[in-house]
C-alpha cells in the first residue's frame, strides 16, 4: 500500500509539469498585451520597450517560461501587473473565499446526492425512483446562475429573509449575517454535485446489486441494512471518483455563481485577471487550481485503493 | 439408506411449488409443480438441462427470488413453511438452518471484504458471538474444509484465491452455522475436473460427518451418481422422474432420463456413436398442454399431447410422469 502511494505521488510530478507547460502556452495565446492597459495610448516606443524589459516580456517565450517555473518552484507566484500586489496574497484570499462556500456545498451536494441515489436505486422502476431521478436530472441540467437569480428573487426580494449578494464576513463566518450571506450561494453550488452524485450512485448501486454475491449475502441471512453496507462499499470507488472531480470544480469557483452573488472567490479573480490581461495572476490561479485537481485525484486514487484491494498494484 | 418417503415426514417437504417470472400478461412459468420430501441425512441430486428450472427451484427452497416473482406452494423446513413466514423469521433461518453453495466461486463473494470477514459476519449474525470467537470458529471451518495455512488464508481477499480454494471457502461459509439442509447449486461446474472431484469428495465426507440433508443441483449425471442417494430429473419445471440413484441410472422409466443417460459420454472414442435427444427444451412462456417432453419423445402416444401425466409409482420409491414408460429391464 505504501509503495502504491509513493508511486502515485511520483506520477503526479510529470502531470504537474505538463500542466505548467499547458498553462503557460494558453496564456501566451491570449491576444492583447497587459501593457496596453497600463500605458497611455500615446506612450513613446522607448517607454514601451522599458516596460517590456521590466516585466521580462522582451525575452523569448522559453526563457519566460523557465523563469516563471523557477520562481514557482521557489514559492514565488509573482506580482500582479495590474496593481503590483503579490499574486499569492490575492490568490489565497480568493481561494479561501471559495473554500468557505465549496466545503459546505460539497457536504450538502454529496450528502443529498448519495441519499437520493441510494433511495432511487432501492426503489428501482417505482414512482419514487422516477421522482428522485427527475430531481437529479433537474439538478444537473438547470442553468445554475438562473437558479441563483430565482432564489434571490424568492428569498431576498420577495421574502426578504436572506441577503441578495455580497460576502458579509472575512475569512470564516462568525456572525449570523455572515452565515446568512452564505446560504444562497451554497445551495446554488450544491445543485450540480447533488445531481451528478445522485445519478452515479444510483447506477453504481444498481450495478452492484445485480451481482451474484448479493445473493450470497441474502442467503447468509443478513439483514437488509448489512447487505446495503456491502453494496455501498462496492459502489464507493465509482462514487469517490466523481466526488473528487466535482469538488475540484467547486474549488475552481463558478464564475457565473460568484458573479450573481458578487462573491470575491477564485472564479471571480480569474475572470478579472483575464479581462485585465494580468498574466501572473492568470497563470498562478490556473496552476494552483490544477495542482488542487491533481491532489484531489491522488486522494481519490488512494481512497479507492484502500476500499478495493483489487486496485492496489 | 432407506427412504420411506410416504410414511415419515422429511426435514424438508416441498409440495406443489410453482414459480413464475414477469407480469401476469407475459408470465414465464419456470417451476410448474414440484413435490418432494427430503429425509434427514439424505442427498437428493437434481438433474436437468439448462433452463429446466432446477436452479430457480433450488433458490426458492430458501425464499431467494428476484423482484416480481410469483410463487405458490409450500416449502416446509422442519415443519415451518418458508414461503408463508414473515421476512424476519425467514432471515433467521437463512444461513443458519438452510444454507447454499453457489455455482460461481468467482462472483459469489463480496470482492472488497476478506473471506474471513465474510464468514465471521455470518457466524455473528446468527450466533451473536464476539468477533474473536467468530474468528476462532472461522479458523476451525477453514481447517475442516482442508484449506492449507488456514490462518493466513482468512485475511485473503477473494481475488487472491484460486477457484477451488474459493469453493472450499464457500463450503466453509455454508457450513458455518451447522445447517440442517444444504442447498448446492452446481458447486463443481465452474471448476477444473481434478478440483471438481476433490470438492465432491469433501462435500460427501462433510455431509456424512455432520448428518446434513443436501439438495444438489447439477447437469452432470456422473456427479449426481457420485453424491446422491436419490435423483430427481427435471424437465420444463417438473420432475420427470424421481428414483433412488441406482434405479434411476440402471432402469430409468422416463424416456427423457433414458435419453440423458444415452447422451452421456463414457470415454467413447472419436467415431463412436453418441445418441442425442432431438429438438430443444420447450419455451417456458408457451408450454404445450400435454407432456412437455412429448414433441421430442420417441415413445409418445396419443394421450401425451392431451394431458400432463401424473407421477406414477413404479415399485416402492421409483416415480415417473409417463404414459408409456420404458420397460423396467433394458
Amino acid at each position: 500500500m505504501l509503495s502504491f502511494i509513493l508511486r502515485r505521488l511520483l506520477q503526479a510530478i510529470p502531470i504537474l509539469f505538463g500542466v505548467s507547460v499547458m498553462v503557460f502556452l494558453m496564456v501566451q495565446m491570449i491576444p492583447g498585451s497587459p501593457l496596453d492597459l497600463l500605458l497611455p495610448p500615446d506612450a513613446s516606443p522607448q517607454l514601451i520597450e522599458q516596460m517590456k524589459e521590466a516585466y521580462g516580456f522582451d525575452k523569448p517565450a522559453w526563457q519566460q517560461y523557465l523563469l516563471w517555473l523557477w520562481q514557482l518552484l521557489h514559492g514565488n507566484l509573482g506580482y500582479s501587473i495590474f496593481n503590483g500586489a503579490p499574486v499569492a496574497d490575492e490568490l489565497f484570499d480568493a481561494l479561501g473565499n471559495t473554500f468557505v462556500l465549496a466545503i459546505p456545498a460539497a457536504f450538502t451536494g454529496f450528502g443529498l446526492g448519495i441519499l437520493l441515489g441510494v433511495s432511487a436505486a432501492l426503489s428501482q422502476g417505482g414512482p419514487l425512483d422516477k421522482l428522485l431521478s427527475a430531481i437529479a436530472i433537474t439538478g444537473v441540467s438547470l442553468p445554475h446562475y438562473w437558479f441563483a437569480i430565482v432564489m434571490v428573487v424568492i428569498f431576498s426580494v420577495n421574502l426578504n429573509w436572506l441577503p441578495a449578494q455580497g460576502m458579509q464576513f472575512t475569512g470564516v463566518p462568525t456572525t449570523l449575517a455572515g452565515f446568512k450571506s452564505m446560504i444562497l450561494p451554497v445551495i446554488t453550488l450544491s445543485l450540480i454535485p447533488m445531481g451528478v452524485v445522485a445519478r452515479v450512485v444510483r447506477a453504481a448501486v444498481l450495478e452492484v446489486m445485480s451481482q451474484e454475491f448479493v445473493n450470497t449475502l441474502h442467503a447468509k441471512g443478513l439483514w437488509d441494512r448489512s447487505v446495503l453496507l456491502h453494496v455501498m462499499k462496492n459502489a464507493a470507488p465509482a462514487t469517490l471518483a466523481v466526488m473528487g472531480l466535482q469538488f475540484g470544480y467547486l474549488l475552481g469557483g463558478s464564475i457565473l455563481v460568484e458573479t450573481v452573488f458578487n462573491w470575491p472567490g477564485s472564479g471571480n479573480l480569474l475572470n478579472l485577471a483575464i479581462f485585465r490581461r494580468d498574466i501572473p495572476v492568470m497563470q498562478a490561479t490556473i496552476i494552483v487550481l490544477a495542482a488542487f485537481f491533481v491532489l484531489l485525484n491522488l486522494i481519490v486514487d488512494i481512497a479507492q485503493a484502500l476500499i478495493d484491494p483489487r486496485i492496489r498494484r | 439408506m432407506k427412504h420411506d418417503i410416504i410414511a415419515e415426514p422429511g426435514i424438508l417437504e416441498v409440495s406443489n411449488l410453482h414459480v413464475a417470472f414477469g407480469r401476469p400478461k407475459d408470465r414465464v412459468s419456470v417451476v410448474n409443480g414440484v413435490d418432494f420430501s427430503l429425509a434427514k441425512g439424505e442427498v437428493l441430486g437434481i438433474l436437468g438441462e439448462s433452463g429446466s428450472g432446477k436452479s430457480v427451484m433450488l433458490r426458492s427452497l430458501m425464499g431467494l427470488f428476484p423482484r416480481r416473482t410469483h410463487v405458490t406452494g409450500h416449502v416446509r423446513l422442519a415443519g415451518q413453511d418458508l414461503l408463508a413466514m414473515d421476512k424476519k423469521t425467514l432471515r433467521n433461518i437463512r444461513g443458519r438452518d438452510v444454507s447454499m453453495i453457489f455455482q460461481e466461486p468467482m462472483t459469489s463473494f463480496d470482492p472488497v471484504f476478506t473471506v474471513g470477514r465474510q464468514i465471521t459476519e455470518t457466524i455473528r449474525r446468527h450466533d451473536g458471538v464476539s468477533e474473536q470467537d467468530a474468528q476462532a470458529r472461522a479458523l476451525e471451518l477453514f481447517e475442516l474444509v482442508a484449506i492449507p495455512s488456514a490462518k493466513s488464508r482468512l485475511t485473503n481477499y477473494p481475488h487472491e484465491m484460486s477457484g477451488g480454494m474459493r469453493q472450499r471457502v464457500m463450503i466453509a461459509l455454508a457450513l458455518a452455522c451447522r445447517p440442517k439442509v444444504l442447498l448446492a447449486d452446481e458447486p463443481t461446474t465452474a471448476l477444473d475436473v481434478t478440483v471438481q472431484i476433490q470438492i465432491l469428495l469433501l462435500l460427501r465426507e462433510l455431509q456424512r460427518e455432520m448428518g446434513m440433508s443436501v439438495v444438489f443441483v447439477t447437469h452432470d449425471i456422473g456427479v449426481a451418481a457420485e453424491v446422491a442417494d436419490r435423483i430427481g430429473v427435471m424437465y420444463a419445471g417438473r420432475f420427470a422422474e424421481l428414483a433412488p440413484t441406482r434405479a434411476a441410472i440402471l432402469t430409468p422409466r422416463h424416456p427423457y432420463t433414458r435419453g440423458l443417460l444415452a447422451a452421456t459420454i463414457h470415454g467413447q472414442q472419436r467415431g463412436d456413436h453418441i445418441e442425442t435427444i432431438p429438438g430443444a427444451p420447450p419455451n417456458l412462456a408457451h408450454l404445450p398442454t400435454g407432456c412437455a417432453f412429448a414433441p421430442r419423445c420417441g415413445r409418445s402416444v396419443a394421450a401425451c399431447t392431451e394431458k400432463m401425466p401424473e407421477m406414477t409409482v413404479f415399485g416402492k420409491t421409483h416415480m415417473a410422469r409417463c404414459y408409456n414408460p420404458e420397460p423396467s429391464q433394458i
